[in-house]
């Protein structure tokens, strides 16, 4: 993936901009809202990382805003010191997907940062999900693994449904809360863990191959082995 | 006096003479004699009015009721009768202001007591007031002419000398009840000034104190229960909030200093100790990661103490909504329920009816799921924890009950604040600032957080006000 990191702070940009490439992303880097703007106009990138108190005249918010103004419609991640409700809520106005609050831990970023590109992708209504031989039927609301049904509680449904959505990326508890319980802050109880692992009794425990994994530090990912 | 500050004269300006006429007194007071001197001048001219005009009114309808009489006569007796009737009415000495002048077609005098015709009396049935001559003494005379039937007018008139007299002593009296009343106007203006400036210099003198940072300052109250009083109560609560806010902030800072530094120094410690002493790159990375986790749980505490101050600070009240609570505690029972049967607890919920409220969502999710995890943190095993949320009396109560080790009732004024944390919590994790955070919720909603013994045990209720209809 193509990805255009805004963000004045060395040190951030350069762990970010070496994280990214990494994790296998071209990466492209503006210290300042003049050529941020230019290089997210004049060029093509799936995600854009962006700080929102930029140096060069152009804030992070003027910059989306000019941005969305030229539909351009790229998944952007607002990446900010400025973690007030009504600062995220004039981020997400401005037209960010999403919004994270620095300090942060960079396999957040990244997570969000893939799963927004993902998002993008999606063309048209899916009615039916599957993971290797695990599948999911929207309509019905029907899951089955290797052709044997499985019987899952409401919100069991709806945090597989998010996991294979997001299949083969990381998603962090955090992206869990606020994607399946729409909750907006961390609980200090391992809440997440515990319902993940309920889920992971229902859909591994009878079967030989895992597909939901634990990812260290970071959060949890739905694959199938070949992939 | 008119060097003297005026009361309310701003910090800087302080030693600066003012014009009479900026001072708030003078103007107060002379807004008040305007007012004062215009109704009283109001008052005293309709009384004049009145006075002259009913005097005016009542000549006339003596005039119009003798000539009456007088044309009776005539009718009835002819010329000769008339002016027997003249001569009766001329020769009553009781009546001395009667004026009365016949003349024939030809405008000679037949009788009466004026010499000659006035020049000025030229049309009947008009009113006229003239200087005459009755008897040889100018007099002043209010008249009207009568044409006679058979030709020649008879003019009937009255002295009202004594009248235009008391015209003119109104008048005089009105000039000088207007002078006094401009002198009383302005030691009324002086009085209210120096009242006014009297209970504002308190006012001042509180303020002044306060600005330069004596916050313990308060406007003392006359007691007069007046809107003076008023005012000083109102600026005194406003006080009283002002020094409570600034005790927070002290608090928190202090708290910030001495809280914080434990998980720096630990994590400072760690990161040291490691590039000092690790041998293997898993001793440096394992370091690193737990220094990393130290951080993490201080930029914790310090999204959480920015969390609390910007509930306190109610910006959030603008953005409140009707929400029906009951679906909402619904879920988070059913996000925690799991949590508590894996730890071998029983979570107890009861959920009565809807519950209306208006306010933020997610605010009272969070603080709701913070009463759950204290409440998970500190239950025993297989012990029961119990969240119930039902409508009482147009309030909501939200309680949530465990058995653990409680809080003793001496600290239980204190758990909400930031950074408290109970003898019984030192040894366990956690950032003391759960509970402030409810508190602050509960606050933020006009509604408040009790906490009781559950024996054994902690209650925290939340008491919200309910939502109406």
């Amino acid at each position: 993936m193509r990805i255009l990191v805004v963000e004045d702070d060395k040190d951030v940009a350069g762990f970010v901009v070496k994280g990214l490439r990494e994790a296998g992303h071209t990466v492209e880097h503006a210290d300042n809202g003049r050529d941020g703007l230019f290089l997210a106009a004049s060029e093509n990138f799936d995600a854009i990382i962006l700080d929102r108190m930029l140096p060069g005249g152009i804030d992070g918010l003027r910059l989306l805003e000019t941005l969305r103004a030229q539909d351009n419609a790229t998944p952007v991640v607002f990446l900010s010191a400025l973690g007030q409700v009504d600062d995220r809520v004039k981020g997400l106005k401005a037209g960010g997907d999403d919004y994270l609050t620095k300090p942060f831990a960079f396999a957040e970023l990244l997570a969000r940062v893939e799963a927004l590109t993902r998002r993008g992708k999606s063309d048209g209504p899916t009615t039916r999900l599957s993971v290797g031989d695990l599948e999911m039927d929207l309509l019905s609301r029907g899951v089955k693994r290797g052709g044997q049904k499985i019987d899952l509680q409401p919100r069991e449904f709806r945090l597989l449904e998010y996991l294979m959505r997001h299949a083969g990326q990381v998603v962090t508890r955090t992206m869990l809360l606020e994607g399946v319980w729409d909750y907006h802050f961390d609980p200090q109880t391992n809440v997440i863990d515990v319902h993940v692992s309920r889920l992971r009794q229902k859909i591994d425990k009878p079967f030989e191959l895992p597909l939901l994994h634990t990812v260290r530090n970071a959060g949890y990912m739905l694959r199938s082995e070949e992939v | 006096m008119s060097t003297a500050p005026p009361p309310t004269a701003a910090h800087g300006a302080r030693r600066r003479p003012r014009p009479l006429i900026r001072s708030a007194g003078i103007r107060f007071a002379l807004l008040y004699a305007v007012v004062f001197g215009a109704s009283a001048f109001a008052l005293a001219f309709s009384l004049w009015y009145s006075t002259v005009g009913l005097l005016t009114r009542q000549v006339r309808v003596e005039i119009r009721n003798d000539a009456t009489a007088l044309t009776e006569h005539y009718y009835l007796g002819g010329l000769p009768s008339l002016i027997a009737a003249i001569q009766a009415r001329l020769a009553d000495t009781s009546d001395s202001e009667g004026i009365y002048l016949l003349r024939d077609p030809l405008g000679n005098r037949i009788i009466g007591n004026l010499n000659r015709w006035p020049a000025q009396v030229n049309d009947d049935g008009n009113w006229y007031e003239v200087n005459v001559y009755r008897d040889n003494a100018a007099v002043y005379a209010e008249m009207e002419a009568f044409p006679l039937a058979g030709g020649g007018d008879l003019l009937i008139g009255r002295d009202v000398r004594a009248r235009t007299e008391l015209r003119s002593l109104l008048t005089d009296g009105l000039l000088w009840a207007m002078a006094l009343m401009f002198a009383l106007g302005l030691l009324g203006a002086v009085l209210i000034r120096s009242l006014f400036r009297r209970m504002i210099r308190d006012i001042a003198a509180t303020t002044r104190a306060i600005a330069q940072g004596d916050l313990t300052r308060r406007i003392t109250k006359t007691g007069d229960g007046d809107e003076f009083d008023e005012l000083a109560e109102i600026i005194n609560d406003m006080l009283e909030r002002i020094a409570k806010l600034m005790d927070g902030v002290r608090q928190v800072s202090n708290s910030i200093a001495h809280d914080l530094r434990t998980p720096i120094t630990r994590a400072r410690t760690r990161l040291e100790d490691a590039s000092l002493h690790a041998h293997t790159d898993d001793d440096l990375r394992s370091a690193i990661e737990r220094a990393t986790l130290d951080l993490d749980g201080i930029v914790g505490v310090f999204e959480a103490l920015l969390r609390i101050a910007e509930i306190e600070a109610g910006s959030q009240r603008a953005a409140f909504a009707a929400i029906d609570l009951a679906p909402v505690i619904h879920d988070i029972d059913e996000l925690y329920r799991a949590v508590a049967e894996e730890r071998g607890l029983v979570l107890e919920t009861v959920i009565g009816g809807s519950l209306p409220v208006l306010g933020d969502r997610e605010l009272i999710q969070q603080a709701i799921a913070n009463l759950l995890d204290n409440a998970l943190k500190f239950s025993p095993p297989d012990s029961v924890i119990a969240l119930t949320a039902r409508l009482e009396e147009a309030a909501i109560e939200i309680c949530v009950a465990d058995r653990g080790p409680g809080i003793a009732e001496a600290d239980r004024p204190r758990a909400a604040e930031r950074f408290f944390r109970a003898e019984s919590a030192r040894s366990t994790s956690g950032s003391g600032l759960g509970l402030a955070l409810v508190a602050a919720v509960a606050n933020l909603h006009n509604g408040h957080l009790r906490l009781t013994d559950n024996h054994p045990g902690l209650r925290a209720i939340i008491t919200l006000p309910a939502l109406p209809g």
